[in-house]
């Protein structure tokens, strides 16, 4: 009987048992807007984890000033420049481009670029070694 | 001949990178307060609740930022070479008492030595958000304008201090 009440209590509060983080706001939308923020900040003292993840005591006093600033009405974008401000582009995940940044975005793919010729120099390099010892 | 040292020549250009790389502290995060006024604060200070400190006080003369706490461990490391640095050297700083309880800041001084002309007692740490404080202790130079010049972070050590921030200090002092 117990088991049967706590199953039936349970599914009439989904919200409780999927969510693992506490709700905070009584309008949802600004619960996806704060977990979607938190995790696109690093947590500056734990620094491979989010402010999601974090345990560390900056992360918690950050996470409830972000609470502050959402009920304040503040926009995403609002929140994301008083983190850069005071900690710098480091603090998100993806940081904005400019000049000191188009490395870290674009090199993966000039990488990429150099080793696909890189690939293509040594192909054909093999493939008129071939034809040359066939001739 | 050019391909047996190719894969060699960008062995050393590796390992360049890597020597440069490992001289790098990768914790620590270059702040964008540098040669922006220093942040606004009204703060009570650590000895008397009544009486209040603000940014506009740590003006008009070089001065030193010094964010610390009674649990910090790292402060007890470059405590003494503030005290010094305070004493001997004339340098003039300021505390920011980042955290903490009232009673564990003064007693913690009054057993190590207070090299601060102030404290500023930020409990809930808002300050220190402000400046951009992630890991105490943590160092501002700022000007005679109330700009920050300059931060450290982590405990000052001799070298730090005889090498960037006294110098520091000394070219602000003499220019406007």
């Amino acid at each position: 009987m117990k088991k049967i009440l706590l199953i039936l209590f349970l599914y009439m509060n989904q919200n409780l048992v999927i969510a693992d983080t506490p709700i905070l706001f009584e309008d949802s939308i600004y619960n996806e807007r704060y977990n979607n923020i938190l995790e696109e900040v690093r947590c500056l003292v734990c620094q491979n984890q989010s402010l999601a993840d974090s345990n560390a005591d900056l992360a918690k006093d950050l996470r409830n000033e972000i609470i502050a600033m959402l009920n304040n009405k503040k926009t995403d974008n609002e929140i994301y420049q008083f983190l850069v401000e005071r900690y710098g582009d480091f603090v998100l995940y993806r940081p904005p481009l400019k000049n000191s940044t188009w490395f870290l975005w674009l090199g993966p793919f000039i990488f990429l670029g150099i080793a696909i010729v890189v690939v293509f120099v040594f192909i054909s390099r093999q493939s008129s070694n071939k034809s040359d010892k066939e001739n | 001949m050019l391909r047996y040292i190719t894969p060699f020549l960008i062995f050393l250009i590796l390992v360049a990178l890597f020597i440069f790389g490992l001289q790098n502290d990768p914790r620590e995060i270059p702040s964008p307060l540098i040669n922006k006024p220093a942040p606004k604060f009204l703060l009570p200070t650590l000895h008397n609740p009544e009486k209040k400190i603000s940014n506009n006080d740590i003006k008009n003369n070089v001065f030193v930022i010094n964010v610390w706490a009674s649990w910090c461990v790292a402060c007890r490391l470059e405590h003494p070479i503030l005290i010094e640095a305070a004493d001997k050297k004339n340098l003039k700083i300021y505390g920011l008492n980042y955290k903490d309880k009232r009673k564990d800041a003064l007693k913690w001084l009054d057993k190590l030595g207070n090299p601060y002309i102030e404290s500023a007692f930020d409990e809930m740490g808002k300050t220190g958000i402000d400046y951009g404080v992630y890991g105490v202790p943590e160092t501002f130079v700022l000007d005679k304008n109330g700009i920050i010049r300059y931060k450290h972070i982590g405990p000052v050590d001799k070298n730090q201090l005889e090498k960037f921030i006294l110098p520091l200090v000394k070219k602000l002092e003499i220019s406007e």
